[in-house]
């Protein structure tokens, strides 16, 4: 049987053939597209990179659709490759775009302590009572990922690097070129805004501690 | 006496590297006087929790549908 030389994309018509239903579903696609974006975006601070990183987990995950039972399974795994291909970029880039230490992110410490090292009385941390019940809520992640967009950009990188993609320190400073301690401070502030920001969004909205 | 700026750094830093002893005993006698920063210790650890979760499948977290199936173990 002749083949007709095809531009389109080939489909199989083997006995493995792609169940690509979810991934071809746009209601679908698209969402999770957006969010892979945003996902890679905020950790290459480039987005033509992180277009084809979203763009070769996808292809990826599609190319395995088949060995997939449900759309939970599929974006779990998705999301793995994804966190993959920005790995590979990481590593593969010299230097990210230097980091500064930029005058606002000077002001940080000061909005969290008075001259003396004792919190402000306004964000002194408080207990998050039973943290492990806000997990199970769709709402403390919409303020999770609120508060993790206000953080300054590089503190956000270093945070998401170590913390979502698993690099260990040497790691990081290696790909951000700056020494260990720099990193630490910049882990240090990221953690504490994202904690002020949770406690004053969801563990105790509205309370000032004494 | 640490400052509690002082023992929020030895928290942040505890989660990349083992502490001194002496950074230990500093870090225990402070919080055995100061219930923010005892807080501000559980919370590091909370937030790690907090992060790895949400990286695992950050889209789950909003489509509760299918949630059953569970993490397979992805291995590209
Ligand atoms: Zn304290």
């Amino acid at each position: 049987m002749a083949t007709i030389p095809n531009t389109e994309i080939p489909t199989t018509d083997s006995g493995t053939r792609i169940d690509s239903a979810d991934l071809a579903d746009p209601q679908f696609l698209e969402p999770l597209r957006l969010q892979m974006l945003k996902f890679a975006a905020l950790q290459l601070s480039d987005p033509d990179l992180a277009e084809d990183a979203v763009q070769e987990a996808l292809i990826g995950a599609l190319k395995n659709a088949n060995a997939f039972g449900g759309r939970a399974a599929l974006k779990t795994w998705v999301f793995a490759i994804l966190r993959n291909k920005i790995a590979d970029v990481l590593r593969k880039r010299q230097r990210l775009n230097e980091v500064s230490t930029t005058s606002d992110e000077d002001d940080d410490l000061d909005r969290f302590f008075v001259s003396d090292g004792h919190w402000q009385r306004n964000a002194r941390p408080t207990s998050w009572g039973e943290p492990a019940s806000a997990l199970e809520s769709r709402d403390f992640w919409r303020i999770f990922e609120a508060c993790l967009e206000h953080l300054p950009p590089q503190q956000a990188q270093a945070f998401m690097m170590r913390e979502f993609i698993g690099l260990d320190s040497p790691e990081i400073c290696s790909e951000l070129a700056i020494g260990m301690s720099n990193l630490n401070v910049m882990l240090h502030r990221a953690r504490l805004r994202l904690r002020n920001c949770l406690e004053n969004n969801w563990f105790a909205p509205g309370e000032s501690s004494c | 006496m640490l400052s509690c700026r002082e023992v929020s750094r030895l928290y942040s830093e505890q989660q990349e590297r083992k502490l001194s002893l002496l950074e230990s005993v500093n870090l225990r006698m402070h919080v055995a006087v100061c219930s923010a920063c005892r807080q501000f210790g559980r919370q590091m650890t909370v937030l790690r929790t907090m992060a790895q979760s949400y990286a695992r499948s950050p889209d789950s977290k909003q489509n509760s549908e299918g949630d059953k199936s569970g993490p397979d173990d992805p291995r590209p």
